[in-house]
């Protein structure tokens, strides 16, 4: 299991061709990217993403354990940037090895819902006309329950 | 102990982190202190149904105890991913 919390941009090809690499117990690997979009639809400038160092660390291995007890995985990767971003720029990834696909897939999804509204993340979008933090959405926390 | 504020609390306080007397026995009755001292922090913790807490970085909630807790952070809630 690998968590990396970082500023710097991480290289996706590079990852997933590392992430279980020479691993042939696990028939199954799922990677998901997330990305910077334009959320406002205006022109958004940049992204600034705040974070609480220490527990965020502590709130993804949390999170990652307990797909790990749910799943028969053999691994996880969870990759989260913080700092400012531009559209278009990675923001995160997660991965999951499993021997089987349904177990990657479920994983990952409960993954995303949990690094959603469970990790100490907070965006901020940056626009010509000011700045404003996003306001987390009731269907995130809604996406928790079916878990 | 210590009280760490992060993204808009962080800035309607105007710190993002401070260290805190008190003798307040839950995160309610924090709130509750800090509050009454300035109107930063009134308009901070005006909604609480808009602030979440974790102590000594473990999510927790605002009737929970503070014997022990080093460390209390007051922040929105979570927008990763």
């Amino acid at each position: 299991m690998r968590i990396s919390v970082q500023q710097e941009p991480f290289d996706l090809g590079a990852e997933a061709n590392a992430f279980a690499a020479g691993d042939t117990a696990n028939g199954a690997i799922v990677t998901f990217t997330g990305v910077v979009r334009d959320l406002a639809q205006t022109d958004l400038a940049c992204m600034e993403i705040e974070h609480y160092p220490g527990m965020t660390e502590r709130a993804i291995a949390k999170i990652a354990e307990e797909a790990k007890t749910r799943w028969s995985l053999g691994d996880v990767l969870v990759i989260h940037r913080h700092g400012r971003l531009a559209p278009g720029d990675r923001i995160m990834m997660v991965a999951t090895a499993a021997p089987h696909r349904k177990d990657a897939f479920e994983a990952a999804e409960y993954l995303m819902d949990y690094l959603k509204s469970r990790a100490p993340f907070w965006k901020k979008e940056i626009t010509a006309s000011g700045a404003e933090w996003v306001a987390a959405k009731d269907e995130d926390e809604d996406a928790l329950s079916r878990w | 102990m210590d009280v760490l504020y992060f993204a808009w609390v962080r800035e309607r306080i105007g710190v993002p982190k401070e260290k805190v007397e008190t003798t307040a026995a839950t995160v309610s009755d924090l709130v509750a202190e800090l509050s009454a001292r300035e109107d930063r922090y009134a308009a901070a913790f005006a909604d609480l149904s808009a602030l979440r807490v974790a102590l000594d970085q473990e999510l927790s909630d605002f009737d929970a105890p503070l014997a022990g807790v080093g460390e209390v952070a007051f922040f929105p809630p979570m927008t990763g991913g």
